[in-house]
């Protein structure tokens, strides 16, 4: 017989002795599912919360902050430097008017439909040009506000976390009354977890006087940003911070990446550990349960090496069931659920949809089967070792 | 005694298998410390926070500013003991990008309110004593590697100086919390200094601390600050500190659910691995357990026998977890900085404790009540 088929005999033996090692068995296969649930989960937030900052971007859209400032929050920009950026060269124009949108950034407590309590939602002010220079925000029910009214637009993201943001709603903030007439989407991006309203409405309202936090600026292409930066930075007039959108928008996922992805190395690093000497367990039990059987084999003609293999095969198949049962199991739980949470740079709250990708998933089921390997080596070890006469004596 | 001695006699038949078990359940308890951490780390002391504090904000959002006038009319209320302005700073120290608490305070005022941070007097002195005086929690001084006496410079952000673009301070004292739970990661700087140096913001405050005489009163002196300044163009929102740092918990996500779940994955995972290894246990060993039964021992002695070594199997493995994850804890967190407090809370190890001995129960009695219920004539046919 040679070496594969004996490979293949052997594993055949071992499978169909599952069954009677079944507790066992099923014990290695929930440890590891449970280790690669926990880990998809984890990972699912980070990637979620970067799936909304990745789809807010546009390469050829620019955003234009005070030198300093390290997000909206922090930012201060007024009138005259607005002007100034919006004749700069490189700025796209539609009509002969330049594609600039200078923004008022406030936030605003609305309770949380969770927990009902407050959370920071941003409040943007915005005029005629931030339609423009955001071609992806639709207005998917009711209508836009009306310029000059106390009116407000909600995105998707914001009406599905945060309360009184529903069309029609009234909202008392402070002494003004903002009425909801519509609901809009933005890809996804990060503005759908905001309210709109008009600048020359909210500015006074919150007394910020001829005052904005930023000009985000549609360029000409995404080549001419360059042009931009260098015109604006070459200006003794103003001083300030230009970044591309998508640069900007990466950058404050980060930090709650970097967190997730710490976290999760520590986790499921730890609970891989827990997971491995389960896998050790039951397969150091499963060969010692068939040493006899190993033995026959052995003293019959099966060669060590196939032995081994065929351990180590039980192993990772063992590790493949858990991987696959484990995430699939946190898709069906994790994939797609909607929560809020606070973005630091911003000090406001960004929601978004825990995201259990594909390639989550494959590196998961992958770091299962490297338990099953680990976890299977040393007990294949084992098998293949066994003194068959010593083996074949035991009762 | 005697049963002891067989429980003993157990562990040497399979080596291996016991203390493979016994490192699982390590490991578990190893995360359930780390976990606990976090966990305590993202409340930010909501359980130290004083009763007898309020925090008094502007009502639509914190980073509305109140006026300084305010200050005047909360402090001649009644049951108010003395109360601090306090503005968010959001200055960046070096090429750092992440924003971390430096709050302008009157330190006078301030220190009487918050007696739980711990500054030497000659420090406390000093900066009563400074305008560009500032004191910085343990954590964060030795994050950045500060010294008393070293002068730290920030980066402005929103808070424009009047010349230039960066604010000095001399940094007089380093402080220490009174407990593990205080947030050490604070610096807090002096609000006439800011007054003073800043281009924009004359006259306001970003929020006022309170503090009161009778913790009782909270409710009603925070009703009738909120009465005061209703239908003013700043209209308060006043609430204890506990309901201010909670409610700022909250904005970042509920992340005590997210830690249970994860442990109940982790103890649910373990108690498989260690239940099973000690069915197989039993079951190897049911013609042994039928002998001792034909000579004489008891039922309840050898359920007491099987419960016995699944109590110190996760016991010993537990109290080394606990152990383990206390020192792991201690040294540091792995954010490197990010959470305001990092340890594993005399409570947590209580639980640990309890979960403990709950685990050992559990996965021995199943296999305990089998080994009861055997009836010595089949265990021993069946061998």
């Amino acid at each position: 017989m040679n070496w594969l088929a004996q490979v293949a005999a052997l594993i055949g033996f071992s499978l169909r002795s599952l069954p009677a090692r079944i507790g066992a068995a099923l014990a290695a296969i929930f440890g590891i599912a449970g280790v690669v649930a926990v880990l998809v989960g984890v990972l699912s937030i980070g990637a979620g919360f970067h799936k909304v900052m990745a789809d807010t971007g546009s390469p050829d859209t620019a955003i234009v902050l005070r030198s300093g400032a390290d997000s909206e929050m922090t930012s201060v920009l007024v009138g005259p430097d607005a002007d100034v950026i919006a004749t700069a060269a490189g700025v796209a124009r539609a009509g002969g008017k330049p594609l600039a949108s200078p923004e008022l950034f406030v936030v605003v407590d609305l309770p949380k439909r969770s927990t009902g309590t407050p959370a920071n939602v941003p409040f943007r002010g915005v005029k005629a040009e931030a339609f423009a220079v955001r071609p992806e925000v639709k207005i998917v029910q009711g209508r836009p506000f009306a310029w000059g009214r106390n009116e407000v637009i909600v995105g998707r993201a914001a009406l599905s976390q945060f309360a009184n943001t529903e069309l029609g709603t009234k909202l008392h903030l402070g002494q003004n009354i903002w009425e909801v007439v519509g609901i809009f989407e933005a890809k996804g991006g990060i503005s759908e977890s905001e309210l709109w309203a008009d600048a020359a409405v909210l500015g006074p309202a919150y007394r910020r006087g001829n005052s904005y936090q930023t000009v985000m600026v549609k360029l000409a292409s995404p080549g001419s940003f360059q042009q931009f930066k260098d015109a604006l930075t070459a200006d003794p007039r103003v001083s300030l911070r230009i970044e591309r959108e998508t640069d900007y928008y990466a950058a404050q996922s980060r930090t709650l990446r970097f967190l997730v992805t710490g976290l999760a190395v520590v986790i499921c690093g730890l609970m891989g550990l827990g997971a491995l000497f389960g896998a050790l367990n039951t397969m150091y039990t499963a060969v010692s349960a068939r040493s006899r059987e190993i033995a026959t084999l052995e003293a019959i003609g099966f060669g060590g090496g196939a032995v081994m293999i065929s351990v180590l095969f039980e192993a990772l198949l063992l590790a493949l069931a858990g991987g696959l049962l484990g995430a699939v199991g946190a898709y069906l739980a994790f994939d797609g659920y909607k929560t809020a949470t606070m973005n630091w740079q911003t000090f406001s709250q960004v929601a978004f949809a825990f995201d259990v990708t594909p390639s989550l998933m494959i590196g998961a089921i992958l770091y299962a089967l490297v338990i099953g390997a680990v976890g299977g080596l040393f007990p294949a070890i084992r098998a293949a070792r066994l003194p068959v006469s010593l083996a074949l004596r035991e009762p | 005694m005697k049963l002891i001695g067989l429980v003993l006699a157990n562990f040497k038949r399979h080596k291996l298998r016991t203390l493979l078990t016994m490192l699982s359940i390590v490991v578990a308890f190893i995360l359930f410390a780390y976990l606990s951490a976090i966990k305590k780390g993202f409340e930010m002391g909501v359980s130290v926070a004083g009763a007898d504090r309020l925090v008094v904000r502007h009502k639509i959002s914190l980073i509305q500013p109140l006026p300084q006038s305010y200050q005047a009319q909360i402090d001649r209320m009644d049951g108010i003991t003395l109360s601090s302005q306090a503005s968010w700073f959001g200055g960046l120290y070096r090429d750092k990008q992440v924003q971390w608490a430096q709050i302008a305070v009157e330190p006078e005022k301030f220190t009487q309110i918050y007696t739980e941070f711990l500054i030497p007097p000659e420090q406390k002195k000093a900066w009563f004593e400074t305008r560009t005086g500032a004191v910085a929690g343990r954590k964060t001084a030795e994050r950045f590697g500060w010294k008393v006496g070293d002068k730290i410079t920030l980066q402005a952000t929103f808070n424009r100086p009047k010349v230039g673009n960066t604010w000095t301070f001399d940094l007089v004292g380093i402080y220490d919390g009174a407990h593990p739970e205080v947030d050490t990661t604070a610096f807090w700087f002096r609000h006439d200094y800011l007054n003073e140096n800043r281009l924009y913001g004359d006259g306001i405050t970003g929020w006022y601390y309170i503090k009161i005489k009778d913790p009782k009163n909270a409710e009603s002196i925070a009703r009738k600050i909120d009465e005061q300044f209703a239908n003013s163009p700043a209209e308060t929102k006043t609430e204890t500190e506990k309901a201010f740092i909670k409610g700022f918990a909250e904005q970042v996500g509920n992340i005590g659910a997210i830690v249970t779940a994860i442990l109940t994955a982790v103890f649910f995972t373990i108690l498989l691995v260690a239940g099973n290894t000690m069915a197989q246990a039993v079951r190897e060993r049911v013609g042994e357990l039928g002998v001792l039964k034909a000579i004489g021992f008891t039922d309840g002695q050898v359920l007491a026998l099987v419960l016995i070594e699944s109590l110190l199997i996760s016991m010993i493995a537990g109290g080394v977890g606990i152990l383990l994850g206390w020192m792991f804890v201690s040294a540091g967190d792995p954010t490197g900085g990010a959470l305001p407090v990092f340890f594993f809370a005399p409570r947590s190890i209580v639980t640990a404790a309890v979960l403990a001995v709950l685990l050992g129960i559990v996965t021995g009695a199943l296999p305990a009540f089998q080994a009861m219920r055997l009836n010595p004539v089949e265990a021993l046919r069946r061998e």
